[in-house]
């Protein structure tokens, strides 16, 4: 057969895509063309192999520019603010962080701050880094390091299950006491929705649409 | 050959991280050519990494279900709630439906997921061909659900921060929110060194 398989080091970049190897299953198949919409999934194990990509890399430098705002006004802006006697409490996410950690759960602390603040940014500033470069029409400096880091960190953001506690949170704190969602959730709900449409969008298509023009010469 | 090769069958082997596939060259500590992780077949170890982070994901999640996760103290009246006992306030008290959403991000779906790895690596371990297209649906689902039951744990660090009029009232974390947090990262990592190709690699019969 025709592979597209070169040995190391030495990858002709107009060959390696014609075959896909599904991660579910490892099955191999042959890359066709896919219109608006289609989903290409797997005959054997029914996992998804390849997603029809609407977004081009600008759009998804867009995005990524939007999220950064996005997740600056999320940190910065009070997330719920609850009064009692006249006297206000408001809450932000770095607020959240350091009181866990004063109060002797430390591993919580941690992991709120990495899946909400650090892995998120890192995704983020990641991205932006090489989507910059991309529309230079090459790749960043440590393109494959930056892209082996954000396959490892992929999993570790949870922004959207924070939407959905802090609405649980209003709504225990509403027993007792007077509460108000404050524009921090608001711009946490437009992080969920963002982050929704990013995971549509397969990170892995930068190793295709980005040449490896270095490699090349 | 079938009509649906596996990669293995022609000689190839897919990067685990960057999707690349490649020629298997039977090298032992081959990298792959394009993001330079080392190449596998198969995820290394999984059945035993999978086995021994489930366990300890088990352990803690004993103490992180009969432990308190929470105080909460209103006008020096003292109230330790567990998860369960927190989904029966929500519920009774508040809005049944988000007590079903609590209920099923904190107790179902860890729940399902040791039952669903189990019976994947008891499964594997056998090699039988019960329902595999079944359990690939099931691991995935696993995968998709999984980080939702870290829920509990924000509403316990957001209702602490919230929370803060010293005698009149106050929230503070309990031990059992540390354990509930660990059991929910070691299960995700669980669920990632599980390797789905195992449960289609034996005997192919039907296909």
């Amino acid at each position: 057969m025709n592979s597209p398989i070169t040995d190391r080091g030495q990858i002709d970049p107009a060959l390696s895509s014609p075959l896909l190897i599904c991660e579910h299953c490892d099955t191999v198949y042959r890359r066709r063309p896919l219109a608006c919409g289609d989903v290409a999934r797997c005959a054997r194990c029914g996992a998804v192999l390849e997603r029809h990509q609407r977004i081009s890399l600008n759009m998804m430098l867009a995005l990524v520019a939007t999220v950064m705002v996005v997740f600056v006004q999320a940190n910065l802006w009070p997330i719920i603010t609850l009064s009692l006697n006249g006297e206000q409490i408001h809450t932000r996410l770095w607020g959240i962080i350091v009181m866990m950690w004063n109060a002797h759960s430390q591993v919580v602390a941690v992991l709120a701050a990495g899946t909400l603040f650090f892995f998120p940014l890192c995704k983020m500033l990641a991205l932006g880094w090489l989507l910059i470069y991309a529309r230079l029409g090459r790749r960043a400096p440590g393109f494959r390091q930056t892209m082996v880091v954000l396959h490892y960190i992929g999993p570790w953001t949870m922004s959207e299950v924070f939407v959905l506690g802090v609405l649980v949170s209003i709504v225990k704190a509403h027993l007792y006491f007077d509460v108000t969602p404050d524009a921090g959730v608001f711009a946490y709900a437009a992080l969920a929705i963002l982050i929704t449409v990013f995971a549509g969008i397969d990170v892995r298509q930068l190793w295709d649409k980005i040449p490896d023009t270095e490699g090349a010469a | 050959m079938s009509a649906l090769p596996r990669a293995h069958e022609l000689g190839l082997i897919g990067c685990h991280i960057c999707g690349l596939v490649c020629r298997d060259t039977q090298v032992a500590d081959a990298a792959c050519p394009r993001c330079g992780s080392a190449l596998h077949r198969r995820k290394p170890n999984s059945c035993a990494r999978t086995w021994a982070l489930l366990i300890a994901a088990f352990i803690l999640y004993l103490p992180a279900n009969l432990l308190p996760i929470m105080r909460t103290v209103s006008l020096g009246d003292v109230d330790d709630n567990t998860i369960l006992s927190g989904v029966i306030e929500l519920w009774v008290k508040g809005s049944p439906d988000l007590a079903v959403i609590v209920f099923t991000a904190s107790i179902v779906v860890p729940m399902m997921k040791f039952l669903v790895l189990g019976t994947l690596l008891l499964s594997v371990h056998r090699g039988t061909n019960w329902a595999r297209a079944q359990r690939a649906r099931l691991y995935r689902l696993v995968e998709f659900i999984g980080y939702w039951s870290m829920l509990d744990v924000f509403v316990v660090s957001l209702l602490t921060a919230l929370v803060q009029f010293g005698f009149f009232s106050e929230v503070e974390p309990l031990p059992g929110v540390v354990y509930f947090g660990l059991t929910v990262v070691l299960t995700m990592l669980a669920s990632m060194s599980f390797d789905p190709r195992l449960i289609w690699d034996c005997q192919d019969e039907d296909d």
